[in-house]
C-alpha cells in the first residue's frame, strides 16, 4: 500500500482550468459585455424584460446558495425581498439618492439578517423552512405599521420620477445587470475557495462535514446573510422596475415559490443550475404568463414533476451524465503517464 | 503511556439515554502513537464512547482531556481541528464531490492546510490509502469497500494525532478487511494513535497493542490483547465460550 505513493516523476497533479472552461468563461464574459450595451441594442420592452430576467437570476442563485449549498431550505425569503424594497424606500425618503439606496438597502437587510439568523439557524429542517415563512409574515406586518407605507395602500419610489422614462429604464437595466454579475462573481469565487468545498460538504452531509473539522454553523451563517442580502437586492431592484410598493405584492410567498421552481428545475446545488432555471422560468413566463391560473398550475406541476422524477434538475442530470466541467470550480486529478483518471464520473 | 502524559485522558465518563445508562463512570486513556482496540457485546457502549470522545454527544459526567487540554465542552469540528478525528461505522461520503474533493475539505478544514499544501496532502493521503485511481470518482458512485477506505482516508487527511475508527471492517470479507489492516498499519507507522472498535477480533489484534473490553457501559478489562482475551469476565460477557477465542494467545 505504501508503495503506491512512489509514483516517481509521474506524480499526479491537480487540474482546475481546462481549455474548455477557459473558453466557456471567456464566452460568458463576452456575453455580459454585449449585454452591457443592452439599452442601446434592444427595444424598450426587451430592455425591461431583461431587467426582470436578471432579477430572476439573482433570486434563483441566492436561494440555491442557501438551500442547495447551505442545506437551508427556506420558504420565507420573501421576507428579505420585501425588506429590501422597503428599506430602499425608507433610504430614498431620507434623502439617499435612489440607485445607491438600492445597494445600500441590500447591505442594511444583510445586517438585519445577522440577528434573525442567530435565532433561525437553531431550527432544523422543516422547522427552519416554516419558521422563515413566519419571519416573512412578521416582517410584512411590521412594515405595514410604518405610516410612510400607509398599510396595504402602499407607496412608491417617488425619487425615480426625477428621471426621464428612458433614462430610468436604462439605469435600472444596468443596475440589475451589475447586481447579477456581481453576485454571480461572488458566488463563483466563494465556491472556488475553501468556503466552497466546505459548503459542498455541508450540502452532502453536515454531520460528516463537522467530523472533519468544518465549522458548520459559522458557514451556514455566512450563507444565510449572503442569501438575505441577495434577495433584498433583488427586491430593491424589482421596486426600481415597478416603482410602486404594495407590501402584499412584495411579501408574497410567490417569490419564494419562483426561487424554488427555478432552482429545482435548473439543478439544486450546482452553480449553473439556477441560472438555467431562471432562463427556463423566464421563457415559460414569456410564453404562458398571460394564461393566468393555468400558468401557475403548470409551474406547480412542473416543479413537482422535477422534484419527483428528476431531482437533480436539468443541469444536475446533464452534469452527472457528461461531466462537462465548463467552470473551474471542481478539482481534477491528472497523472502524466495515464492521462486523466477515470474521466467519466458516472461509472 | 509516555512520560509527557497520555494523548487522550477521559475520566468518569457518564452518558444515559433516558433511563438507560450507556456509559457508567468510564475511564479511558490513550498514549501518543498507541493503538487500542475496543471490543464488547452489542449495546456495551462502545460506539457511544466513541461519540462522546469525538464530541458528537456531550457526556453527563466526566472530563475529556486531549493533548493536555480539556476538550469536554468543544464540539466535533473543534476537536477535529486539534487532531482528534473519527470515521463512521456507516460510511458518510460527500456524494456529490469527487474522492479528491472529499479529502480536500478534510485537509482544509481539519488540518488547516491551504491551496497547494492542501492538494499535496490529499494526493499523499490518497497514495497511502491506494485510492489515487479513484480520485475523480464521485463519492456516491463508490462501493462499500471504497466508501470505507474513503472514510478512513478522509479522516486521515485532517492530520489527526488520534484516529477513532468505528467498525471499519464490518460488512467486509476477510480479504477486504486485510487490505484495510494494511492501510491502518501504515497509518500507525506514521505515529498516529488509533482507537478501533471492531467485532472481528482476529483482525483487530493484528494491529492493536492493547485491548479494552466493555460490557453494559463499563470497562471490564484493559491490557495486552492476549491477556484480555483470556480474562474470565471477557469470555463470559463477550466471547461466550472459549471456542471462539482466536488462537493468538
Amino acid at each position: 500500500m505504501s508503495g503506491a505513493g512512489d509514483l516517481g516523476g509521474n506524480d499526479p497533479r491537480v487540474e482546475r482550468w481546462t481549455p474548455r472552461a477557459a473558453l466557456f468563461v471567456a464566452a460568458a464574459l463576452a456575453m455580459l459585455g454585449v449585454l452591457a450595451f443592452g439599452p442601446a441594442l434592444f427595444s424598450a420592452g426587451v430592455t425591461e424584460r431583461l431587467s426582470e430576467l436578471f432579477i430572476y437570476v439573482v433570486l434563483a442563485v441566492m436561494w440555491n446558495v442557501l438551500a442547495g449549498y447551505g442545506g437551508l431550505v427556506s420558504v420565507g425569503q420573501q421576507a428579505f425581498f420585501g425588506l429590501g424594497a422597503y428599506v430602499a424606500i425608507r433610504l430614498s425618503a431620507a434623502g439617499v439618492s435612489v440607485y445607491p439606496a438600492l445597494a445600500l438597502a441590500a447591505l442594511v437587510v444583510g445586517g438585519l439578517a445577522l440577528p434573525i439568523g442567530e435565532v433561525m439557524l437553531r431550527l432544523a429542517g422543516g422547522e427552519f423552512a416554516i419558521g422563515m415563512w413566519v419571519v416573512a409574515e412578521l416582517a410584512h406586518l411590521l412594515v405595514n405599521l410604518d405610516p410612510l407605507v400607509q398599510g396595504e395602500t402602499g407607496t412608491s419610489l417617488i425619487a425615480l420620477d426625477a428621471f426621464g422614462v428612458a433614462a430610468r429604464r436604462a439605469d435600472t437595466y444596468w443596475a440589475a445587470l451589475a447586481a447579477m454579475t456581481l453576485l454571480l462573481a461572488l458566488v463563483f469565487l466563494m465556491l472556488r475557495g475553501r468556503l466552497g468545498t466546505a459548503l459542498q460538504a455541508i450540502r452532502d452531509d453536515d454531520v460528516a462535514a463537522a467530523s472533519i473539522g468544518v465549522r458548520v454553523l459559522a458557514t451556514k451563517r455566512v450563507v444565510f446573510v449572503l442569501a438575505a442580502a441577495g434577495a433584498a437586492l433583488a427586491g430593491a431592484l424589482w421596486l426600481a422596475t415597478a416603482i410602486t410598493f404594495q407590501p402584499r405584492a412584495y411579501f408574497s410567498v410567490q417569490w419564494t415559490a419562483y426561487m424554488i421552481f427555478m432552482t429545482l428545475v435548473g439543478g439544486l446545488g450546482t452553480f449553473e443550475g439556477p441560472v438555467i432555471g431562471a432562463l427556463l422560468f423566464f421563457a415559460v413566463e414569456t410564453a404562458f404568463g398571460a394564461s393566468g391560473v393555468w400558468y401557475l398550475v403548470g409551474l406547480g406541476a412542473a416543479a413537482l414533476g422535477f422534484a419527483l422524477f428528476a431531482p437533480r434538475g436539468v443541469w444536475g442530470a446533464f452534469a452527472a451524465r457528461f461531466s462537462p466541467r465548463l467552470l473551474p470550480l471542481g478539482y481534477h486529478v491528472v497523472t502524466p503517464r495515464h492521462g486523466v483518471l477515470g474521466g467519466r464520473e458516472d461509472t | 503511556m509516555t512520560e509527557a502524559g497520555p494523548l487522550l485522558a477521559a475520566a468518569g465518563l457518564g452518558k444515559r439515554f433516558g433511563a438507560l445508562v450507556v456509559l457508567d463512570a468510564v475511564d479511558f486513556t490513550v498514549g501518543a502513537g498507541e493503538a487500542v482496540g475496543i471490543v464488547g457485546p452489542n449495546g456495551a457502549g462502545k460506539t457511544t464512547l466513541l461519540n462522546v470522545l469525538s464530541g458528537r454527544y456531550a457526556p453527563e459526567a466526566g472530563r475529556i482531556a486531549f493533548g493536555g487540554e480539556d476538550v469536554t465542552a468543544l464540539d466535533v469540528a473543534s476537536r477535529c481541528r486539534r487532531g482528534l478525528a473519527r470515521s463512521h461505522q456507516i460510511p458518510r461520503p460527500f456524494g456529490g464531490m469527487t474522492v479528491f474533493e472529499n479529502l480536500l475539505v478534510a485537509a482544509e478544514a481539519g488540518a488547516g492546510a491551504r491551496a497547494r499544501a492542501a492538494e499535496r496532502r490529499v494526493l499523499e493521503t490518497l497514495a497511502l490509502c491506494g485510492m489515487v485511481g479513484l480520485a475523480n470518482r464521485r463519492g456516491e458512485t463508490l462501493g462499500l469497500l471504497d466508501r470505507k477506505r474513503l472514510e478512513l482516508a478522509r479522516a486521515l487527511a485532517t492530520e489527526p494525532a488520534l484516529l477513532l475508527l468505528d467498525e471499519i471492517g464490518a460488512g467486509l470479507t476477510d480479504g477486504e478487511a486485510r487490505g484495510l489492516v494494511e492501510i491502518i498499519r501504515a497509518i500507525r507507522e506514521r505515529g498516529v494513535a488509533i482507537v478501533w472498535i471492531e467485532h472481528i477480533v482476529h483482525v483487530l489484534v493484528q494491529v492493536v497493542g492493547r485491548l479494552v473490553c466493555m460490557d453494559a457501559g463499563r470497562v471490564i478489562a484493559d491490557g495486552l490483547p492476549a491477556a484480555v482475551l483470556r480474562d474470565a469476565a471477557v469470555i463470559d460477557a463477550y466471547l461466550g465460550s472459549a471456542a471462539h477465542v482466536p488462537a493468538h494467545g
